[in-house]
């Protein structure tokens, strides 16, 4: 039975259920609704949610396991040394699931009967073309043991589904029934129904837990399956970024350091451009500007932050990069020849930098406006100006929350991407000069994963090592900011 | 007191201010630094502002001629010896014709039209002026024949699409200068041009294929349009909507509401800041590791990339949930729990609904900020994708390959065509248009409902 | 000490500091002061006491137009010191706060060391010629204050540190720094310790030797313990105004007489 029609049941049941129960606790109340403990409603909603949830939890965690078992039962048929390699097993195991599925749609499409598909052998007749004929494209010949081990993975898959049905729906039935026999005038049904909601609240505030969990596993395995296959000093030490996809391993050089250089230069030009201007931005809205000059710019600067960064790196590939070399390029205006293409370090961080203006203006402003008044009152009593007021009391003493301000900025120009995808380049290198290409983590990321390479190649997983790099400076970045707001702002409550 | 003792009386050196109607020299010299100051931060500011115009007119001059388009209005004689050669008519035997049979009907017209136009040219040849036509346009005829069988025979007026560079032409992105290097079109075809156009036989029109049509291939980037991405967009934001609203909020509620002051709280806390400053290229990789990898959900689905979306935009909703939850004073729940409601029944009878308007201005901020997010949906398989189908349905909506339009966007952005470097432009108005929309709206809401307490 | 404050305050003969005449208020629409005339002497303390938002405040902030920094205050009428009119157009308020000193009703030292608290003003105003000179500057402040001996070995911590009178005490010290020669003080002590008052207290009393001093109270045994005249603020209108001892014994205006017997406050 499809999982689509189990769920259907169980809503159904819940449906019920909510009538029934409600009718139940109506009756033993003597049809006086004002007896019952609860409101009618709340004994329904009982009945509903014992009907549903611990079924549709069991159907979620059995969705999620059952292809894991299968697969450890299956694969163990595998030979020995594909066993060993995680690749190799992972890739073979594509193989089954591609035919088992292929078997499935030619059942489902009768090009095949079921008892066909369950004892059609390698040799009688040739399975890939039979597959082929309802669209399954299979990329080789099939061997007699992968179909076997096809059919075995459709045989536990059905039967794994039998019990699944079996199982959730008796757990459905079973919650409706207690919850069915429960019901009656005395039963606190709104305490057990607000019990329920609150541990839907508590497992919906866990998903933020689950998603770092997530995205630190992603990371981790990956990244260790990258570290088999190619030695993490190389990677860590390495001053050369030549990935080659025609080899697998050996003939590549996947050097960190370029790449790190490219991401800190890039964010520090960005960092260059955007903190002076969003800080003196932020000052002049923050202390000198008229109510009607406020409301009118500092919408406009935040529409800075509201474009996406897609269209930020199309501005830097096809306009300002351009610009550049017009001005540093070879028969530039100012005829230098610092610039041999528009797309550079310099590009990126100047666009990057105008995409933080508001960024850092607006957590700045909101800083400024953190220190108290009376700080400002004591230094206009001294007779100081404002711009002294400014320099030397308010700045001081938002020195803190703008440091960490900065540092949040920072963290940002070093996971952008579609900036540097777009207009910093492809080439790695540890040059000083700004106006060359350069490339950073982020972009490297993005072209490592969506290349030809295969995914079990290191050129491919390297993409994890970096993003498990970016991911812990951008971390550690974002908590030493986020610590030095907070207790800049709990200083001034 | 025994410190004033110490003192000595200021009889001694004593300061004095001068008049206060006077403006001494150091005064002058502060007020001067006062003024630089003021300066700088207007200097800042216009910066700012320039680089927002700046902006804007870039997108606003490259963009908009993407939304015109330039066509061929020609008569096609549909001979019937050419297109149905058993003359019976027959739909399927019709259909066998492709558009290779029609390609030499379309030379034939245009040569009758440079004829008739009294053109002077050394290209003379219909399979030479052909290529001022899109490839594309024979499709275009051959649709129309199979859509219409009792067309065969007659001579039917067609507006053509042009080619890219004849478009490009038009546009003034092409001039004869670079067409020297370009094996497409040669300068002859422009002189052809420039007289078809003086009489309106060649016209730009507003390009609702633009809006509505589907991608092409690279060669044909006068067909190519954003319909389809914008479903691909629609469908992943119908799944962050309906992911992130109910689960942020309620993740909010507890948050605020209930939560204990303890360990486990503080740390779903961190956790939640620090997501709303994960790299999005970071949720990119949890999508291809979790979604692609681990659940084998198909590649380039709008599903996978809403779900990722949705994981990285629960930040920024759980943010402003709480805050605007928290803007609900006290008293209010005071109040509900005083007539004996339970603590439940006071957050959802009285502090929610209060909170709503506040809570839909961040959903709406939020999913405009996932819906002009690229990053992530290049790990996923969301570019490269050439989307030039629409969906079936609703499942296959939500199941199909398909591409966005931040996306679309960037697999234009990379082609190599300039003529596709104006659609990437044009369909950066289209994402904004939608961005401003949805902005807008959360202005409105907020203005509408917004309660001061 | 203290017995000497009752001998000193018949001492009348000084000559006018500062000069009023018909200043209205405004806080948008609000009428805030009420065409109130008033003559501030030199080298006394005078107290302006009244009900809480009866405009005492908002006169005070008038002297040294730090009124200037709210935008919907507008203030009309003329305040004269030393016969020069502090709202003419040729006076920069910077200026004229460097002439005009202030203490705030909550101390507010700036988040820096105690020396650069006390520094501060004089070094925006150029009083010193080098270190040692500011030295002198920053140690004369803090003995005029009463603070030095407990400062003393800690000047570069921060002032923030200190305890609420020491931080007050600190401000008084930064005010006194840059030479006034008047000095505002809004209701110094109201976040002050008793021991803590008595100590400001004594300490306005002897800065009455340098400076004309002006201090908005709300408790009136303040104003009569330190004050030599003393101005009765209700509603916005400057309703008596006169020698310390008068008021508070003989007051001709009868609100004057209620609010000193308690019955409005």
């Amino acid at each position: 039975m499809p999982a689509s029609w189990i769920l259907l049941i169980i809503i159904a049941l819940s449906v019920i259920g909510y009538f029934i129960a409600k009718q139940r606790a109506l009756a033993s109340g003597g049809g006086d609704r004002r007896v019952l403990h609860s409101l009618p409603k709340y004994y329904g909603t009982n009945a509903a949610l014992a009907a549903a949830a611990p079924a549709l939890l069991i159907l979620g965690i059995w969705m999620i396991l059952q292809p894991v078992v299968i697969d450890s039962i299956i694969s163990s048929n595998l030979p020995e040394a594909v066993q060993a390699d995680r690749g190799e097993r992972s890739l073979a195991m594509a193989d089954v699931q591609r035919i088992a599925d292929g078997l499935d749609t030619a059942v489902s499409r009768g090009a095949m009967t079921a008892d066909e598909a369950v004892d059609i052998r390698v040799g009688a007749s040739n399975v890939r073309e039979r597959l082929a004929e309802v669209g399954v494209a299979l990329g080789s010949e099939v061997d007699a043991n992968t179909l076997q081990m096809a059919q075995e993975y459709r045989a536990l898959t059905s039967t794994g589904n039998i019990w699944r049905a079996i199982a959730v729906l008796v757990v459905a039935l079973g919650g409706l029934a207690i919850a069915y026999m429960m019901t009656h005038k005395d039963f606190r049904a709104r305490n057990s129904v607000e019990r329920a909601i609150l541990s839907l609240l508590i497992a919906a505030a866990c998903v933020a837990i689950l998603t770092t969990v997530g995205i630190v596993f992603s990371l981790i395995f990956n990244t260790h399956d990258f570290f088999s296959r190619y030695p993490a000093e190389d990677f860590f030490f390495g001053t050369r970024w030549e990935p080659s996809f025609s080899g697998r391993g050996g003939a590549s050089d996947l050097g960190f350091l370029p790449l790190i250089w490219g991401t800190l230069f890039i964010s520090l030009i960005a960092l260059l451009v955007a903190v002076p201007l969003g800080l003196f931005s932020a000052i002049y809205l923050s202390e000198y500007a008229s109510k009607p000059v406020r409301s009118i710019v500092k919408p406009l600067l935040e529409m800075l932050a509201g474009i996406p960064t897609i269209v930020y790196g199309l501005f830097a590939l096809l306009t300002v990069g351009p610009l550049l070399l017009d001005v540093f390029g070879r028969d530039g205006v100012l005829g230098v020849n610092w610039m041999s293409g528009g797309t550079a370090a310099m590009t990126a961080g100047l666009v990057m930098g105008i995409m933080l203006i508001p960024f850092v203006s607006s957590l700045s402003d909101d800083i400024i406006n953190a220190v108290p008044q009376a700080m400002r009152d004591g230094s206009f009593g001294l007779g100081a100006t404002q711009s002294e007021t400014l320099r030397q009391v308010i700045l001081p003493a938002a020195l803190p929350g703008i440091v960490g301000a900065i540092l949040l900025a920072a963290s940002r120009a070093i996971g952008e991407t579609m900036i540097v995808v777009l207009g910093a380049g492809a080439a790695a290198s540890l040059s000083l000069n700004p106006f060359e290409a350069m490339t950073t983590v982020t972009a490297k990321i993005v072209s490592q994963l969506t290349g030809d390479g295969e995914f079990n190649s290191p050129e491919t997983l390297v993409a994890f090592a970096l993003g498990m790099t970016l991911f812990v400076i951008t971390l550690a970045l974002n908590i030493v900011a986020l610590w030095i707001v907070r207790r800049y702002r709990e200083q001034y409550e | 007191m025994t410190d004033l003792t110490t003192t000595p009386t200021p009889g001694g050196k004593r300061h004095s201010y001068g008049s206060l109607l006077d403006e001494s020299p150091r005064t002058k010299k502060r007020n001067a630094a006062e003024t630089r100051f003021r300066v700088y931060g207007v200097i800042a500011i216009s910066i700012g502002l320039i680089f927002l115009a700046a902006l804007l007119f870039a997108i606003v001059r490259n963009g908009i001629p993407a939304f015109t388009q330039t066509y061929i209005v020609m008569d096609v004689e549909l001979t019937a010896a050419k297109l149905d050669k058993k003359g019976n008519r027959d739909i399927e035997d019709i259909k066998k014709v492709s558009t290779f049979g029609y390609n030499p009907l379309i030379g034939t017209a245009l040569e009758t039209l440079v004829a008739e136009n009294g053109v002077e040219t050394e290209i003379n040849k219909g399979k030479e002026l052909r290529d001022m036509l899109s490839s594309g346009a024979a499709a275009q005829v051959r649709f129309a024949v199979i859509d219409n069988p009792d067309l065969i025979g007659t001579t039917q007026e067609f507006t053509l699409l042009a080619g890219s560079r004849v478009d490009g032409y038009m546009k003034g992105r092409v001039d004869r200068e670079s067409l020297a290097r370009d094996p497409n079109l040669s300068p002859a075809h422009l002189d052809i041009v420039d007289a078809l156009a003086a009489d309106g036989t060649i016209k730009r029109i507003f390009n609702w294929d633009f809006i509505t049509g589907t991608d092409a291939s690279e060669s044909r980037p006068e067909q190519a349009g954003m319909g389809v991405a914008i479903l691909g967009s629609f469908f992943m934001m119908l799944v962050v909507l309906l992911l992130s609203l109910p689960i942020g909020v309620a993740a909010s509620i507890y948050l605020e509401e209930f939560a204990p002051q303890n360990m486990f709280t503080d740390f779903i806390e961190v956790n939640i800041s620090n997501l709303a400053a994960v790299p999005s290229i970071v949720f990119g990789i949890l999508g291809l590791a979790v979604f692609i990898q681990f659940a084998h959900l198909p590649q380039s689905a709008p599903i996978v990339g809403g779900l990722t979306l949705t994981l990285m935009t629960l930040p920024t909703i759980v943010i402003s949930t709480r805050a605007s939850l928290k803007s609900v004073p006290p008293s209010i729940r005071s109040a509900a729990l005083g007539v004996g409601a339970s603590k439940m029944q006071s957050v959802f009878h009285h502090v929610l609904p209060l909170a709503m308007p506040g809570i839909l201005t961040g959903t709406i901020i939020g999913l405009a900020q996932a819906l002009g997010e690229t990053a992530p949906l290049l790990l996923i398989g969301m570019v490269g994708y050439i989307a030039t189908n629409y969906p079936d349905g609703v499942a296959s909506g939500f199941l199909d390959p398909n591409s966005a339009m931040p996306a679309q966007i960037f697999e234009w952005a990379k082609r190599a065509d300039p003529a596709y470097y104006e659609r990437a432009w044009g369909g950066i108005i289209i994402l904004l248009v939608f961005l401003l929309t949805m902005n807008l709206i959360a202005i409105l809401l907020r203005r509408r409902f917004e309660r001061r307490w | 000490m203290r017995d000497n404050f009752r001998a000193e305050n018949d001492v009348t003969t000084n000559a006018v500091k500062i000069a009023a005449r018909n200043v209205q208020v405004y806080y948008g629409e609000t009428h805030a002061i009420k065409d109130v005339s008033v003559d501030i002497e030199d080298k006394t303390v005078t107290a302006f006491i009244g009900p809480s938002g009866c405009g005492k405040s908002t006169f005070l902030r008038c002297i040294n137009r730090m009124n200037d920094t709210i935008d919907i205050c507008r203030v009309e009428g003329d305040i004269r010191i030393d016969d020069e009119d502090i709202y003419d157009r040729r006076v920069d308020p910077v200026q004229l706060r460097a002439k005009v000193g202030m203490v705030f009703q909550k101390p507010n030292p700036f988040p820096k060391s105690i020396y650069d608290n006390v520094a501060y003003g004089p070094r925006i105003h150029g009083l010193s010629r080098n270190k040692s000179e500011l030295d002198d500057i920053v140690e004369r402040a803090l003995k005029r204050a009463a603070i030095w001996n407990e400062v003393r070995d800690r000047l570069h911590a921060p002032g923030t540190g200190l305890s609420g009178g020491q931080q007050q005490r600190l401000c008084i010290a930064r005010a006194v720094a840059t030479e006034p020669e008047v000095l505002l003080m809004d209701e110094p002590c109201s976040a002050l310790d008793p021991i803590a008052t008595a100590q400001v207290e004594e300490l306005i009393d002897e800065l009455r030797q340098n400076y004309s001093v002006v201090i908005v109270t709300h408790s009136m045994q303040q104003a009569a313990r330190v004050s030599q005249k003393t101005a009765f603020f209700h509603l916005g209108n400057l309703v008596e105004f006169g020698e310390t001892d008068k008021i508070f014994t003989a007051p001709e205006d009868p609100r004057t007489e209620s609010y000193i017997t308690g019955r409005i406050g």
